[in-house]
């Protein structure tokens, strides 16, 4: 499965679930302002590795609302803590979707440890994360998009050919918080 | 949100704990976090937020979540205050050199505020060699970020935890508050 195919059947899906999309940094961000742009989606076009995190505060705090996130193998590897908080609170409106193309796939697609054989899902579950999932095809992922916890996405390496995200930075925290709740605090 | 509230229980609060305590570092903190409205606390220990930790875990209207890392923090504190809770981050300087970039490309590239309440480490008095880098750079590190900072006293410190949320919320931007040795031993 390409990861633009894998990105686009998440958004379809958080669409349908009503649930707010985080997406990690570089090429996965703009696969999925292509594929299907949403206010509910929250384009991280800095910070590599705090995908998780961000989602995960986003889900502790706004306990009625389904949060996915769309994260990358290089990117967990370098915020591997994160798996372990997750599975300590382990939100029920909380999904993190690793797409492991095996590389980091902005940069040149210099492979990463996955590569070599490092087992992100067995690292979720050794962290103690009670629902984790490993596929590989559209079938599969689409039963996966349903649940909590962690799943892990083998995709090819590789980039769609998708333009920047022609949003700023400003444009994509307003709509993303209006679409999220429903009064702006602090 | 939940601002009366807060007030609210920190007025029972104070009011248990009387005046006698009013100089504890550790309470003084906790108070202007509740001032503020603070409602979501990230946190990595320090042995000088040890009480604190504690005053934080034990508040039913505090969610808190300690971390592995402070970057990791950055991004669950930010994460928060998109779903509209009032977050702060409560950490050693060591940890600022850990969440520069979280704290420049998600903070202030998205404009989302932050109060760090930060046990800083390496200044006079330091009995560990390696906090000394750190320590000397904590202050430059947030200069040159353009992160206003406070470096309170006890006394000032409930104020000044409650004005560095507000200049966090309003300028939507991350503020620090500075609690050297001094502080901790209640100076």
């Amino acid at each position: 499965m390409k990861r633009m195919e894998a990105i686009a059947l998440a958004a379809e899906t958080a669409q349908a679930q009503g649930a707010l999309l985080i997406s990690n940094i570089g090429f996965p961000s703009r696969e999925l302002y292509a594929a299907r742009d949403r206010p509910e989606n929250f384009y991280m076009l800095g910070s590599m590795g705090l995908a998780s995190s961000i989602g995960l505060g986003l889900a502790l705090g706004l306990p009625c609302r389904r949060v996915i996130v769309l994260d990358g193998d290089g990117s967990v590897l370098m915020n591997l803590g994160t798996l372990a908080t997750i599975a300590h609170y382990a939100p029920e409106n909380y999904l993190l979707v690793i797409l492991d193309n095996c590389c980091y796939g902005s940069t040149g697609s210099q492979p990463t440890c996955t590569h070599l054989g490092t087992d992100l899902a067995a690292i979720a579950l050794a962290a103690g994360v009670k629902n984790v999932e490993n596929v590989d095809n559209a079938q599969d992922l689409t039963r996966a998009l349903i649940g909590r916890g962690v799943v892990v996405v083998k995709v090819e390496p590789g980039n769609a050919n998708v333009p920047v995200i022609d949003l700023s930075s400003e444009e994509i925290i307003e709509r993303f918080m209006r679409s999220a709740r429903p009064t702006p605090s602090s | 949100m939940g601002m009366h509230k807060s007030r609210e229980a920190a007025t029972k609060f104070f009011a248990l704990q009387g005046d006698r305590q009013a100089m504890n570092p550790s309470l003084t903190i906790y108070r202007g976090l509740k001032h503020a409205g603070i409602d979501f606390v990230i946190s990595v220990p320090c042995v000088n937020l040890q009480k604190l930790l504690d005053l934080v875990g034990k508040d039913p209207e505090i969610i808190h979540v300690p971390v592995t890392r402070e970057e990791e923090g950055a991004g669950l504190c930010a994460g928060a205050w998109m779903a509209g809770r009032r977050s702060a981050l409560l950490m050693q300087n060591s940890g600022l050199g850990n969440s520069i970039n979280a704290l420049a490309s998600l903070d202030i590239l998205y404009g989302i505020p932050l109060l760090m309440i930060i046990s800083h480490r390496g200044g006079a008095g330091e009995p560990i060699v390696g906090q000394v880098p750190m320590g000397r750079l904590t202050a430059p590190l947030l200069d040159a970020m353009e992160i206003p900072h406070f470096s309170p006293t006890c006394d000032e410190a409930e104020d000044k935890v409650n004005d560095a949320w507000s200049l966090a919320a309003a300028g939507r931007k991350p503020v620090a508050v500075l609690l050297d040795l001094d502080f901790w031993r209640g100076a």
